[in-house]
């Protein structure tokens, strides 16, 4: 049973290999194979899912050594897989949603000349992403790490001719080599610390190793999740990296890559555990990131930047709940597998609404589209009932359960971060509120409007619009959009993914169901709450029906201006993705232009001028040497005699003393 | 008078004969000064062999002589070929080994 | 005791002025050796020089070595310094005039700080005890020497013979110029003369038209200016070719004058005479 753990890798790299070298020949049936091994993927996992459950708790850890990868002396890193309970969880969240994307992008991506390569990219997405989350050693899930990086970089800049994608791609790839810095740090640390870097050796040694070194690779890794998981301060490239085609926002950029740090902090929980001062850190940086992202989505027009925001801070969720130590990680792993379901359902909605749109991403210029495109509206609308936590609905569950465990942190710093997880969701109705307002409801201001104004590109290229017009919708762009239902194998996985977002999170906790799953792995312990459980539900409540409330009376009592108003001074700076971009230009840029140009001219005056100054001093001496060497044999005779005249002083006056 | 005074004279000449080798360009000149020096050491030598009271000093200067001719011979036959690649006796000329 | 000592040691009176006449010969001659322009009278006042030291080495009771400074000193080596000088041309005077900046003065102040010290060194060694030679020249100076050079001195002896050798051997193989090429013969020389077209015949002898036949005066033309083809190319290249043309041309001149008065004719105007080489030119 342990063979098949390869092939779950294999049937996607297979897959990408094939794609990618393969060439124009298999430009017709590329993305069936793409979809079909992605699927045959996820069949294997769903064997070794039912393999896990047929085994006691305690026996659900099945590895695979394939080969030794290096070994130098001390230094062995081994090409080892393990599934467990928490690689299980990932594997059938990333083969399964990934699956429903490869499915909604053959679809989606129809009419772009270049689908095949884009399936070729996926397939090598999932299989690094697998790699990653299967991986037994640091090193290895480093080397996966790296290629969801790669993927990510490919596919955020799929349309490559576009420069604001091409831009978005060097962005994403730019911030997240620091992440992968602190990686790469961390895993140094590990090695001089434990001497080893397999998930075993490491997590059991963590009693007898000193907090400081711990509290290090604990920061290190901390960095590289921010880095993967757009994390503050890191956080800058995942708004750019809405650039992408939709199904790569929603695969990538919601449901799986980003949640990759999540993945590493809950693996590293034993890490963590033994480091107090870098769990604070992580809660932290979760619970800025969670208000961070809610405030910059509140402000986007643009649905996809909308949701992209979203994303950021329902991830800031999962590392607050990560950084909560054993009372937060079955929390944030549960949610990090419901946000899969709806945000990727939410994504794939967009996605859908664009198509039909003209590939316009504008909110205000969308408005009364229920009408028009039900099974969108309504997948849509569960998803989004899902998110902001509507009771019985899947983030509900899980979402409660983080803001439980927060306050249950105790002390000062649980108030703080149960209150910011609080306002968090009420700044979470709000916005949700906001898009499915301005999209669903309302007016149709996309009527008698070009959809793209020309002093106002639109997100999505023309090249992309002959993906997105798929039912000769192939419209003029500037015409008035017809807005239509998109096809079956677009809807048919946004209803799968919309199913799961309102019974997985029952699903998962009535009974305990996945904390019992994953207990064995990352260990659990109820916290000590100062709150009951359904006081923080009540209070959850309150901010949810506020937030919405909040929502309706500003979008869904009065008509949405077509043109953004200025805003207030809060509004606009969310709309600056609250100045990060700025931030990093003047702070990382300028200061990196100032220290080289300093560093320039320190080079070019102190150590070229010490380098030069003492070859011309050399030089010079040397000139007025050399008139000492004339060549004429009298000269150096006088020398001589000169000398043999000192000698003869320097005798006698020896002599004399 | 005072023997050491064949020392004083031996001195003078040899300080004549450095100078003249330093002055002349001529290189037949400047090996004649060359001699000149030789034999105020001679003379020099052949004092002390009289203030000593022995014959060493008369040896010594023999030697020198023996040499001073092996020197001549030699010297003369590199004067000849310069003569002959440059047609100058002129040490100045022979300055080929500067910038 | 000092004074006594001292005394002891001063040399008789003869020798002394001797000392004082023949001393100030042997400066005199050292000086006019570094100074005189010509290397050849360098070379006589050496030779000057050197035969008053002989008489000064006798004096010193070094009879040997007195001969052999004149017999092999001055005899022979300022004679192979002779025919160097020959070789290089007698007559060439060299300029005094400085060429290097500041060689003079440099030379003249280490020449004269050098001959202070000396003379400073010599009058502060402590050179009390001036023994004589008398003692050691008891069985004879020549034989005194001998059984000193082949006793104690006999490897140095050995040593200076083979340096001699090596000397020897050393100017022949500096003087020696190995031939690279095979020898012409004459006829092969008088074929490439007349494949040339230059010179076939002899060249022509110094002298001929002249009333002098040394061979470095040049043979003088019809119009009476010099060839210069006629002297030897070793006096051509040292630049020792007498030229009594303006003398043959006066006479010359004068002759045609006697001739014009006797034979009452105007004279040939000088300038439609052309030498037949400068109207090819």
């Amino acid at each position: 049973m342990e063979n098949l753990i390869a092939l779950l890798i294999a049937a996607p790299l297979l897959g990408a290999a094939v794609l990618l070298v393969g060439g124009r020949r298999l430009d017709a049936v590329g993305h069936w194979i793409g979809t079909f091994l992605s699927a045959a993927s996820f069949v294997f996992g769903l064997i070794l899912f039912a393999d896990l459950l047929g085994k006691d708790a305690e026996h659900r850890t099945l590895t695979q050594h394939l080969w030794t990868w290096i070994s130098v002396g001390g230094f062995q890193a081994d090409v080892t897989f393990r599934l467990d309970q928490l690689s299980m969880t990932f594997v059938l969240l990333i083969t399964g949603v990934g699956s429903l994307i490869h499915l909604y992008s053959v679809g989606y991506m129809e009419h772009d000349e270049r689908r095949r390569r884009f399936f070729g990219y996926l397939n090598l997405f999932l299989a690094a992403m697998l790699l990653l989350v299967l991986a037994d050693n640091y090193l290895l899930l480093y080397v996966g790490w790296e290629g969801v990086g790669l993927a990510s970089y490919l596919l955020i800049g799929f349309w490559q001719h576009k420069p604001s994608a091409a831009t978005a791609a060097k962005k994403a790839f730019l911030v997240n080599r620091v992440g992968d810095m602190g990686l790469s740090i961390a895993i140094m640390l590990m090695f001089t610390t434990f001497g080893s870097f397999a998930f075993g050796p490491v997590l059991s040694h963590t009693g007898d190793t000193s907090e400081g070194k711990l509290t290090a690779i604990g920061l290190m890794l901390l960095l590289a999740a921010c880095g993967k998981s757009a994390q503050v301060p890191l956080q800058s490239w995942l708004g750019d990296a809405m650039e992408g085609p939709t199904p790569v926002s929603a695969l990538i950029h919601a449901a799986t890559m980003v949640t990759a740090g999540v993945y590493l902090i809950v693996r590293s929980g034993a890490i963590f555990n033994a480091a107090p001062d870098a769990q604070l850190a992580v809660t932290v940086v979760g619970a800025v990131t969670l208000l961070f992202g809610a405030i910059v989505g509140c402000a986007k027009d643009d649905i996809k930047k909308a949701l992209a925001g979203s994303t950021m801070s329902q991830i800031g969720y999962m590392v607050l709940a990560a950084g909560l130590g054993p009372i937060g990680y079955v929390f944030a792993i549960m949610h990090l597998v419901t946000h899969g379901f709806f945000k990727a359902g939410l994504f794939l909605g967009a996605g859908s609404v664009m198509h039909g749109m003209n590939d316009e991403v504008d909110m205000r210029k969308y408005g009364g589209l229920r009408k028009y495109m039900p099974v969108t509206f309504i997948t849509f609308g569960l998803g989004y009932l899902a998110i902001i936590g509507f009771p019985g609905l899947s983030g509900f569950f899980s979402k409660d359960k983080i803001i439980e465990a927060a306050f249950a942190k105790g002390g000062t710093e649980g108030w703080i971060l149960g209150g910011a997880a609080l306002l968090g969701a009420a700044i979470t109705a709000f916005y949700m509120t906001r898009v499915m307002l301005m999209t669903f409801f309302g007016e149709e201001r996309w009527r008698d409007r070009p959809t793209r104004s020309p002093e106002e590109p639109s997100a999505e290229p023309a090249a992309a619009h002959q993906g997105g017009a798929a039912s000769g919708h192939a419209a003029a762009a500037t015409g008035e959009p017809h807005p239509h239902e998109s096809p079956k194998i677009m809807t048919i996985p946004m209803v799968v993914l919309a199913v799961g977002s309102v019974f997985g999170g029952a699903f998962f906790s009535l009974g305990d169901r996945f904390l019992h799953w994953l207990e064995p792995v990352t260990g659990h312990s109820e916290g000590d709450s100062p709150l009951s459980a359904a006081t923080v539900t009540g209070a959850t409540m309150v901010c949810l029906v506020v937030g919405v409330a909040i929502a309706w009376a500003q979008y869904g009592r009065k008509p949405v201006p077509a043109l953004a108003p200025r805003g207030s001074l809060l509004t606009r700076a969310a709309r600056r993705d609250l100045y990060q971009d700025d931030f990093n230009h003047v702070v990382l840029v300028r200061g990196g232009e100032h220290l080289t140009r300093s560093l320039v001219y320190v080079d070019h005056t102190l150590v070229d001028g010490v380098v030069n100054g003492t070859a011309a001093g050399f030089g010079g001496l040397s000139g007025r040497l050399r008139r000492l060497q004339n060549g004429f044999v009298r000269s150096y005779a006088v020398s001589m005699f000169g000398g043999a005249a000192l000698l003869v002083a320097a005798t006698l006056l020896m002599r004399a003393v | 008078m005072n023997p050491v005074n064949y020392l004083y004279l031996a001195a003078l000449l040899f300080t004549i004969g450095a100078t003249g080798v330093l002055i002349r360009r001529n290189a037949i000149v400047v090996f004649m000064c060359i001699e000149l020096m030789l034999n105020a050491c001679n003379l020099a030598f052949v004092a002390f062999s009289r203030m000593h009271g022995n014959l060493d000093g008369q040896i010594i200067a023999f030697f020198t002589m023996v040499v001073a001719a092996a020197e001549v011979v030699v010297g003369l036959a590199i004067i000849v070929s310069l003569f002959r690649t440059r047609h100058s006796a002129s040490v100045d000329d022979a300055s080929l080994m500067k910038l | 005791m000092t004074a006594q000592h001292l005394a002891a040691y001063t040399t008789s009176t003869g020798e002394a002025f001797q000392f004082w006449v023949l001393g100030t010969v042997a400066v005199v001659g050292a000086l006019c050796t570094v100074f005189m322009r010509r290397a050849v009278h360098s070379a006589l006042c050496l030779a000057g020089t050197m035969i008053v030291l002989a008489v000064f080495y006798l004096a010193n009771g070094a009879y040997f070595l007195g001969i052999v400074q004149i017999v092999v000193y001055t005899g022979a080596i300022m004679m192979l310094f002779l025919f160097v000088v020959m070789l290089v041309g007698v007559t060439a005077a060299d300029s005094l005039k400085e060429t290097i900046k500041g060689q003079r003065w440099l030379a003249l102040l280490c020449g004269i700080g050098f001959g202070v010290l000396l003379f400073a060194g010599i009058g502060n060694a402590s050179l009390t005890e001036f023994n004589g030679t008398g003692q050691a020249n008891a069985n004879g100076n020549v034989e005194g020497l001998a059984s000193l050079i082949f006793t104690k001195y006999v490897f140095a002896f050995e040593i200076t013979g083979a340096l001699l050798i090596t000397a020897a051997v050393g100017a022949m193989v500096l003087t020696h110029r190995e031939r690279t090429e095979r020898a012409r013969t004459q006829r092969e020389l008088s074929e490439q003369r007349v494949r040339e077209g230059k010179h076939v015949p002899p060249l022509p002898a110094p002298g001929v038209y002249a009333r002098h036949n040394a061979v470095d005066i040049a043979g003088l033309l019809p119009d009476g200016t010099p060839s210069e083809l006629t002297v030897s190319k070793t006096l051509r290249e040292r630049g020792q070719i007498r030229d009594v043309s303006a003398e043959a041309l006066n006479d010359l001149r004068a002759l045609e004058q006697r001739a014009e008065e006797r034979l009452e004719r105007t004279a040939i105007e000088p300038a439609t005479f052309k030498r037949p080489e400068e109207a090819s030119k």
